[in-house]
């Protein structure tokens, strides 16, 4: 298919969406990252029942989070698509990162640790 | 189990402004089964400090310990040559463990960082009900097996009052009335000269069974 998405986006592959804790994003935004999408299973189609509805409870958690702490709760989102759709991985990875721009760097960059 | 919710983050947060190395210390028994106070939250917590800390350009030193029990002495011990490191604690056990931590260091402050709520079943993940309010007059020999200070809105005792409304309670078509529930259950054990035994009633007010939702454990269609 060879499609392009942006190069700035790193891939974690994980055996589910439903393994990514509130820790894993909450950690990458910590650490410097301007952004963190979950890419899980279409709704209803989840091999394991409900991972993909839990990592979308968990990502509402992480964006309730990051809003308590004074960061952009829209840093953090969740997608979902079947894995026959690599347009649409691609035009969200497009997406994202477009959103991202427009909220510009992530403000702890350039915070000092203690 | 003792179930517990974490407090507002600005409220920790106001607690330890004028800190600059605090530890956060959680429980690894009811708050870490209640998803309120373990290990996990633990560093979530200290990961939104440093984050908001380091946004006010305050930086925070935190250190993250959980030990099995804070309301027990035997593991509070394992604290002891850890908190001299720090200029105050908060303790995200239940409010007996968290009184503990402040009994055994009277030097350092102590802060909670959850609100203990009661004692509840689980339901669902995430998802807690109270069904013991602890009045230390168990009448669950009479009622069934049904409590009538954590079920009823007024904890009567002796009940039911006026309010009983075709099974449910006045307060609230979706709270049944546990007196309705007492009824039934001794009548299907053929016990209903049960509910004649007064027992004196306790000075308890308006009370319903609390539920608490853990965020980022509720599962939507659950919701539904």
């Amino acid at each position: 298919m060879r499609l392009d998405y942006p190069s700035n986006i790193r891939i974690i592959l994980v055996p589910c969406s439903g393994k990514v804790d509130v820790k894993h994003l909450l950690h990458a935004i910590q650490q410097g990252a301007d952004g963190a999408y979950v890419v899980g299973c279409l709704e209803g189609t989840c091999h394991y029942n409900d991972g993909n509805f839990r990592a979308r409870e968990r990502v509402e958690h992480v964006r309730m989070l990051l809003a308590e702490v004074g960061l952009e709760s829209d840093r953090v989102r969740m997608y979902n698509l079947s894995s026959g759709e690599g347009p649409t991985f691609a035009a969200y990875a497009k997406e994202m990162t477009e959103h991202i721009k427009n909220l510009g760097p992530n403000p702890l960059k350039n915070k000092i640790n203690a | 189990m003792i179930v517990a919710k974490r407090k507002p983050f600005d409220e920790i947060k106001e607690y330890i402004k004028d800190y600059k190395k605090v530890l956060v210390a959680g429980c690894g028994t009811c708050v870490a089964v209640c998803l309120a106070g373990g290990e996990k939250e633990v560093d979530i917590l200290n990961t939104e400090l440093d984050m908001a800390r380091r946004l006010d350009n305050n930086p925070l030193e935190t250190g993250t310990i959980t030990i099995e029990r804070q309301c027990d002495v035997e593991y509070l011990e394992g604290l002891d040559d850890v908190v001299k490191d720090y200029e105050a604690i908060l303790s995200m056990a239940c409010g007996v463990g968290i009184q503990f931590l402040a009994e055994r260091f009277p030097g350092i402050p102590v802060y909670p960082a959850v609100d203990t709520t009661g004692m509840s079943a689980n339901l669902a993940v995430g998802l807690y009900e109270e069904r013991c309010r602890s009045c230390g007059e168990c009448v669950l020999g009479l009622t069934g097996g049904i409590c009538p200070v954590t079920m009823c809105a007024k904890g009567l005792y002796n009940g039911p009052c006026g309010g009983t409304n075709n099974g449910n309670c006045e307060i609230d078509d979706d709270q049944p009335c546990a007196w309705f529930k007492i009824y039934e259950r001794l009548a299907t054990q053929g016990r209903l000269d049960n509910i004649l035994k007064i027992k004196e009633p306790v000075g308890w007010n308006d009370q319903i069974p609390r539920t608490l939702i853990q965020p980022g454990y509720m599962k939507p269609e659950k919701d539904a």
